[in-house]
Formats: structure tokens, C-alpha cells, sequence
């Protein structure tokens, strides 16, 4: 009852005009940030950082945090439309939202991804007032063996969904190549660099992204003679409506997309592998799996579900334990310091007015935000009307720009162009590019998550199985791995009981 | 294109700045002045110890105006902060853009070969040090370092120590508490003191040497006990930070028997080939920040040691704290062979 009485007073702080206009200051904003590729929310919310040290930290967590479910809205729409992921987590939302593009029914996929977006916020931010102490302790129960099970199970969940086992192996291994470039944060050495400075960092997921998908999307459609069928797209407000009654048909994918979403969010995996785990997952279990990828409702719905709500739920780790669950959490983390607030466990007690108005304000903001991208559906619909040959070039330089703006370095561009000749043989040979990229994400952070916890054991991989959480979860992930092999032997088995 | 992006970022910020200023004020005649956006190089991720240092200038210097043209700051934290040394060093001549600089102007180069000195930049000021402590899980019965440490000796190995990143300044004193003390920690780097942290919450680890503001929120709710600073003398500030106790309560390791001291400075460095004036508009800037309220309270809440070093000092300062770097990290294997 308490939190009940805490999140309403959380309403009466929100509700004034100045907080309401930083609201929709911000959700705009972050609609801008999102749709363009490479910007993002980490980058939106950072540049704007300043602007609010001279205001309350109430009014400027509302604006900032605004950006990001702005930015977590838009990052679906350039990916249904051109390929081409506005933000890393919405890669998992260009399999089946740009096939349902491609057959005119863009607002239908726009229409999904925002509705999806919001169920799972709403799923995160009733947990959050709810049940923040107890997730709070969660969170702490994840170590290293635990952070590895966690990845190791995203990754299992990819084998198996693809028509050919072997070549999604092939591609997440190719992936994993392409994360241990850089430094290596165990040892300190630097691999894979080959003398060039340009390689420090490593290879940036979001221009691997960029060249894979945008450019790589574009070479294939050149080669199929500048034909792009979005030209049937419906410029018509009642396609919301029609969606949303095909909605609730999908309720195991959304309580299963929003699950994942608010663990993901609550024990640090970010967006970004929620997202890829919800499509995973949703493929595994729902009844038209093998449809996916060819342009279904639900392929959009389960990865934008569990990316938004683990968005959300990533505030409840920056508030309650100091740490960040996603890249743009990290930047808000930053920014509550220097309004002289110290984000831990004792943050819900000093400034609750604070806390619960940051979380009231996340449930008005993605109603509003909600409505707000909703009525861009048939403007953006719209775009695909305009010929291929228009269209083309500007992708090209809007890929550009994200990848440049990545770190402002020419050397990105280059590295775009030879991903997207990469994907577009890729594509010829029919290799799947979500496991590579998902490989790009995750595998660095596998690698860490594994060394630490053999440095822990000794080198004992005992410490898999040594609790109730870790167990469960490794076991999981391999009996996912050896789906394909388990289900081949079992019909065989079936086959000659029944003969 | 390069430059019509940039100019659309900077004309953003512009704007921003524009409708934050709504008087100009005047600021001292100099010899130089810069005449475009100011990048601050911040050669570490979002939201860590160094970009919240940067972001709290940033704010001082917009709130009092201590300079005509915007700062921005630039998060490049690649390969430990490589990616910031490395590309401020590549800005051969620029004055509109500083590095924040921390103990790994040292530590990278002796530990990766990497192409970079120091004494490629041109060193600007020192504006404070961070403290190291070391922290244990409230819930273990450890009251001092004496306690902890022989219980580490006795069981030798299965003490794990997290810390930020490799052989770095985390890793740097482990190697030198095991080699005084005569332990044998296990050291399990993670990817920020924020990270280790939490980990030492959850029992994950069994200590780590984080800086004051990496931990203080663990501290300040019961969580974390911390044992001795790694200093020759207490931290100075006497505000009770939890229920009973201030940063000043703190005993040193010295006085346990432990003499192992490590600072870690915060410094201002500009790229190669600025010039003499640069340096005088930056450290006349900077000097102006640390005198505001603003940064006293910073420097309190982070418990930061005020110590403002520039010039010749600041010089000597370098070459002394790089051959201490350089003795500790051969001493410890970390050296890679040239």
C-alpha cells in the first residue's frame, strides 16, 4: 500500500506544465535520436546532459529519460523500412518487420513494434513499483558463471532457428572473431589490431550493423534491379485499429518477450541481447516458428517487447545498486551525481520524491510517447512510396553519417563499405546475419563473463553448477544447443516405434 | 563532409548554449582565446570517475562562463583509454581540445607498447588525486586490515580481489599489498570500479581497492566496510559520510603495518604543438574552476584531494609518478619487453 501512496505522490509531482513539457520535449527528441542511425539514445541523452545542470533533478530525469523511450520507440521504424537498425536493438526487428515492409504492410509492422514497445514498458515499470527491494537483491545474486550462463543461453537460442544448423554456427563463430578484436580486458594486451591505431576499439557493433544490414540490403536490391515493393503501403489511420485487434491473439509471446525484457534489464544484458533472446525464444516456442523471418506480426512484437521493457527495467539497477543496465543507463547514472545525487540503496529512502516521481513519470511518458509515435505510423508508411532510385542514395548517406558519428572518424566509413559487400555475399550464400551479429555483441562479453569466473574456480567449470541459478540456466542453454540433434533422433526414434 | 557534420554538431550545441546564456559577460583579456567549440577528450565510458570530473567542469564552466565558445565532451574509452591518449596525440597542433588524463598515460604504454609518451602532449595542470581504499563485504568479520590480511595469507590463492581492468593501477596494488603483506590474492579484473563494486555486494568477490566515489554508495548503506587508505596520511574531511563514520575515520595501511601508498592523478593535458598561450588560457581557466564552490563540494562528495600542480611542478610531477609506475608494474611482471 505504501508504494501505492509513494507512486501517487510520484503523479502529483509530475503532473505540472514545465514537467509536462519536458516530457514531450524529450520523447521528440528522442524520436529524432532513434530514427537516425548511429545517433542513439546513449549519444542523444550525453549531448543534452549539460543543459540540465542548471534544473531540478526531478524536471531533468523526466526530459533525459524521456529521450530514451523516445529513442527506444523510433529505433524499430528505420529498421521495418529500409533494413537498417536506428538503434543496436532493434537489429532483431528488421527480420520480420522489413518482409512485412516489403509486402505493404509496413504500418501493420510500425503499428506491432510501438504497441509491443509499451506493453513490455508497462510490464518493466509495474515490476519496478512493485517489486524494486526484491529485484534490487536479484541483481546481486549475478556473477560472473551466472552473467555467462545468461549469455550462453542467448546465444544457444540462435542455434536451430536458421534452415541450416552448420552455417549458423559458421556465422556466430565469424562473429566472435570479429568481437575479440581490440583490447583485452583480462590480460591488458591488445589483440587483433595488427599495428593499426584505428583498430583500438575494437569493431564497433553499430557500423558492423550499418554496413551488414543498410548497405548490404541495398547491394541486393541493386542487383534485383532497383525494385522495392513498399509501393502498396497503406496511408491509413484505421491500420492501428486492425492491428490491435490482432494483438491479444499473441499473448504468450508478449508475457514471454516481457519477461526476458525485465530480467535482461534488471541483471545488465542491455537491450540489445533482450532483444535478440526474445526473438529467439519466441521462434523456439511460438507455433508459426518457422514462418519467422518471412514476415510475421509476431517475429516484430517479441524482440521490440523484451528491448523496451528491459530499457525500463534497466533504471530500477542504476537507481537501486549504481549500476547501469544499458549504455544510455550509464550516462543517466552520470548525470544524477552531478545534480548531487548519489544513485544506491539508500537513493529510494533520501529522495523519494526523486525516485517515484522518475517512476510516474515513466508511466505517463510511454502512454504519451506511445500516442506520439502511433500517429507517425502513416507518415512514415508514406516514405516507402517514394521510388527506390530516390530512396537509395539517401540511405547510403544517412548510413554514412551514423557510422561516422559513431566516433567522428572517416575510417568508419570504410569499415561500413567492406561489412556491407560482407553481408551482401553473406546473403548471395544464404548465411544468416543475426547470429553474426549477435556474435559482435554478446562474445566479448561471454569471453570476460567466462575468464573471471574460471579465474574464481581455479579453473574448476564445477562453478556451472554450483547454485540454483547458474545450474538451471546452463542446463537450459545446452539442451537448446543440442535441440536440433535431440528432436532429429527423436522423430527417428518415433518413426521406427511406429513402424 | 567531415567538417559539415561536425559544424551541424557543433551548431547544435551552439543553439544550446544560446538559449542557456542570456547575457554574455566578459571574461579577462588573454593572449588567446579559443575561437571555436572546445572537445574534451574524456579517454574512459560514460558515466565512470573521469567523464563525471569532466562533466562537472563542464557544467562550472558553463554556469559561470568562463569561456566565450561551448565545451563538448567526447566519451573515448576503447582499449582501456588508448583510443583518447592515442587520438589526442594525433591532433598534432589543436588547441581546442583537452584530455583528461589518469594513471593510464603511464600504465599503457609500459604494458602494450602501444606508440605513446606522456611527454608527446603538452601538459596543461594537475587538479586533484584520487584515494584508494580497501573495501570488504560489511557481513564478514573483518574489522581491519591486520584481520583481512592474514586471513588472506593463510589461505593462499582463494582471496579474490576485483579491481578495474589489467594491469592497471587496481592490479598495481594488489601486486604490491601480496608483495608487503605476503598474501596471495587471486585478481579478477572487471570492466569499472561501479562493476566491482556491486560484485563485492554480492559476494562475488572478496575485497577490492576502489576509489571513494566508486563505493561510497555501498558504504554509506552498511554494505561495505572500508579496512585502510592507501596513503601515507588520513583524507581530510571530517563529515560523517555514513551513520558513524567520515572519510577522515578511515585509518591508512600505514598505520597497520601495510606501507603501501598509491595516488592517482586528474589532469589536463593539450595536444603536441600548442603552444605556451594555450596552456596559460586552459590553466587560467581551470584555476578559476577549482576556486568555485562547486568543485569544493565535488572534491568533498568524491573525497578527491585537492592538489593543483601545474608548469615545471607539474612536470617534475610526471617524470617521478612515471618511474614509480615503471619500478611497481616491472616488479609485478607487467612490463611488456620492448
Amino acid at each position: 500500500m505504501e508504494d501505492l501512496f509513494n507512486l501517487f505522490h510520484g503523479f502529483a509531482v509530475i503532473f505540472s506544465w514545465y514537467n509536462l513539457w519536458m516530457m514531450a520535449v524529450g520523447l521528440f527528441l528522442g524520436v529524432v535520436v532513434g530514427v537516425l542511425p548511429g545517433l542513439g539514445g546513449p549519444n542523444g541523452v550525453a549531448i543534452l546532459l549539460p543543459l540540465t545542470f542548471t534544473m531540478q533533478p526531478t524536471s531533468a530525469i523526466v526530459m533525459l529519460s524521456c529521450i530514451y523511450w523516445g529513442s527506444l520507440f523510433a529505433g524499430a521504424i528505420t529498421s521495418v523500412l529500409f533494413n537498417i537498425p536506428g538503434e543496436s536493438h532493434s537489429v532483431a526487428t528488421t527480420f520480420d518487420g522489413y518482409p512485412l515492409a516489403q509486402q505493404g504492410r509496413a504500418g501493420e509492422a510500425l503499428t506491432a513494434c510501438f504497441t509491443g514497445s509499451f506493453v513490455g514498458a508497462l510490464f518493466s515499470v509495474l515490476l519496478i513499483t512493485f517489486l524494486a527491494p526484491l529485484v534490487a537483491k536479484f541483481a546481486l545474486k549475478f556473477g560472473p558463471p551466472e552473467f555467462f550462463a545468461v549469455y550462453l543461453l542467448t546465444f544457444c537460442s540462435f542455434i536451430g532457428t536458421g534452415k541450416d544448423t552448420w552455417k549458423t554456427i559458421i556465422a556466430l563463430m565469424l562473429g566472435f572473431g570479429l568481437a575479440a578484436i581490440g583490447m583485452d580486458t583480462i590480460s591488458g594486451q591488445l589483440r587483433l589490431t595488427f599495428g593499426f591505431t584505428q583498430m583500438l576499439r575494437g569493431v564497433d557493433f553499430l557500423i558492423v550493423v550499418i554496413g551488414l544490414f543498410g548497405v548490404g540490403e541495398i547491394l541486393v536490391s541493386m542487383e534485383e534491379g532497383l525494385k522495392f515493393e513498399g509501393k502498396s503501403a497503406k496511408i491509413n489511420a484505421k491500420v492501428v485499429w486492425e492491428t490491435w485487434k490482432k494483438l491479444p491473439r499473441y499473448w504468450a509471446t508478449l508475457l514471454r518477450s516481457c519477461l526476458i525484457g525485465s530480467w535482461m534489464g534488471i541483471t545488465p544484458g542491455g537491450a540489445t541481447s533482450a532483444s535478440f533472446m526474445g526473438y529467439g525464444i519466441a521462434k523456439r516456442f511460438s507455433k508459426n516458428g518457422d514462418k519467422f523471418g518471412t514476415g510475421e506480426l509476431e517475429g516484430v512484437l517479441a524482440p521490440e517487447t523484451a528491448a523496451h521493457g528491459s530499457g525500463c527495467a534497466a533504471l530500477l539497477p542504476m537507481m537501486a545498486l549504481g549500476i547501469p543496465g544499458s549504455a544510455t543507463a550509464a550516462v543517466l547514472l552520470g548525470g544524477l551525481m552531478i545534480w548531487g545525487l548519489q544513485p544506491g540503496p539508500l537513493l529510494f529512502i533520501e529522495q523519494k520524491e526523486f525516485v517515484w516521481g522518475l517512476i510516474a513519470s515513466m508511466y505517463l511518458s510511454n502512454v504519451v510517447g506511445l500516442i506520439m509515435v502511433l500517429s507517425t505510423v502513416p507518415l512514415f508508411a508514406a516514405i516507402l512510396r517514394i521510388p527506390f532510385s530516390i530512396i537509395a542514395p539517401v540511405i547510403i548517406v544517412v548510413c554514412a553519417i551514423g557510422a561516422f558519428s559513431v566516433n567522428m572518424a572517416m575510417f568508419n566509413i570504410w569499415v561500413m563499405l567492406v561489412f556491407g559487400v560482407l553481408g551482401y555475399v553473406l546473403k548471395k550464400l544464404d548465411y544468416p546475419l543475426a547470429p553474426m551479429v549477435l556474435a559482435v555483441v554478446l562474445g566479448d562479453r561471454a569471453e570476460i563473463a567466462f575468464r573471471q569466473a574460471m579465474m574464481g574456480s581455479q579453473g574448476s567449470m564445477g562453478v556451472f553448477f554450483s547454485n540454483w541459478l547458474v545450474g538451471p540456466i546452463i542446463s537450459l542453454a545446452l539442451l537448446m544447443l543440442f535441440w536440433p540433434a535431440i528432436s532429429t533422433a527423436w522423430d527417428k526414434l518415433r518413426q521406427t516405434l511406429a513402424r | 563532409m567531415k567538417r559539415q557534420i561536425r559544424k551541424l554538431g557543433y551548431g547544435v550545441l551552439l543553439l544550446v548554449v544560446a538559449a542557456l546564456s542570456s547575457v554574455a559577460t566578459a571574461t579577462p583579456a588573454a593572449a588567446w582565446e579559443p575561437t571555436r567549440p572546445v572537445e574534451v577528450i574524456v579517454p574512459a565510458g560514460a558515466g565512470g570517475a573521469s567523464d563525471q570530473m569532466a562533466r562537472t567542469i563542464q557544467g562550472i564552466v558553463m554556469k559561470y562562463k568562463l569561456m566565450k565558445t561551448p565545451m563538448m565532451i567526447l566519451n573515448m574509452g576503447g582499449a582501456n583509454g588508448a583510443e583518447g591518449i592515442i587520438d589526442t596525440k594525433e591532433s598534432k597542433g589543436n588547441p581546442h581540445k583537452l584530455m583528461v588524463a589518469f594513471s593510464a598515460i603511464y600504465t599503457i604504454p609500459i604494458s602494450t607498447n602501444l606508440p605513446f609518451n606522456w611527454r608527446d602532449l603538452n601538459p596543461v595542470a594537475m587538479i586533484a588525486m584520487d584515494e584508494f581504499i580497501l573495501w570488504v563485504n560489511a557481513e564478514t568479520k573483518y574489522k581491519t586490515p591486520k584481520e583481512y590480511l592474514a586471513a588472506v595469507k593463510a589461505a593462499p590463492g582463494t582471496f579474490k580481489m576485483g579491481g578495474t581492468g589489467s594491469k592497471r593501477e587496481d592490479q598495481i596494488i594488489t601486486v604490491a599489498v601480496d608483495k608487503i603483506a605476503g598474501t596471495k590474492f587471486t585478481y579478477i579484473p572487471y570492466k569499472s570500479g561501479g562493476e566491482a563494486s556491486v560484485q563485492l555486494v554480492g559476494k562475488h568477490i572478496d575485497s577490492n581497492v576502489n576509489n571513494p566515489s566508486e563505493s561510497i554508495a555501498q558504504w554509506r548503506a552498511d554494505q561495505v566496510r572500508a579496512l585502510c587508505v592507501f596513503s601515507d596520511k588520513r583524507m581530510g574531511f571530517d563529515k560523517k559520510v555514513t551513520k558513524d563514520q567520515s572519510w577522515a575515520d578511515i585509518p591508512t595501511c600505514k598505520e597497520d603495518g601495510i606501507d603501501v601508498q598509491y595516488h592517482m592523478l586528474r589532469a589536463f593535458f593539450l595536444p603536441p604543438g600548442t603552444s605556451a598561450d594555450h596552456v596559460a588560457f586552459y590553466n587560467d581557466m581551470l584555476k578559476k574552476v577549482v576556486a568555485t564552490q562547486e568543485w569544493k563540494d565535488y572534491l568533498e562528495k568524491n573525497a578527491l584531494k585537492d592538489n593543483y600542480v601545474t608548469g615545471a611542478e607539474f612536470v617534475k610531477f610526471l617524470e617521478k609518478d612515471e618511474a614509480f609506475h615503471k619500478k611497481l608494474m616491472q616488479e609485478a611482471g607487467f612490463a611488456e619487453k620492448k
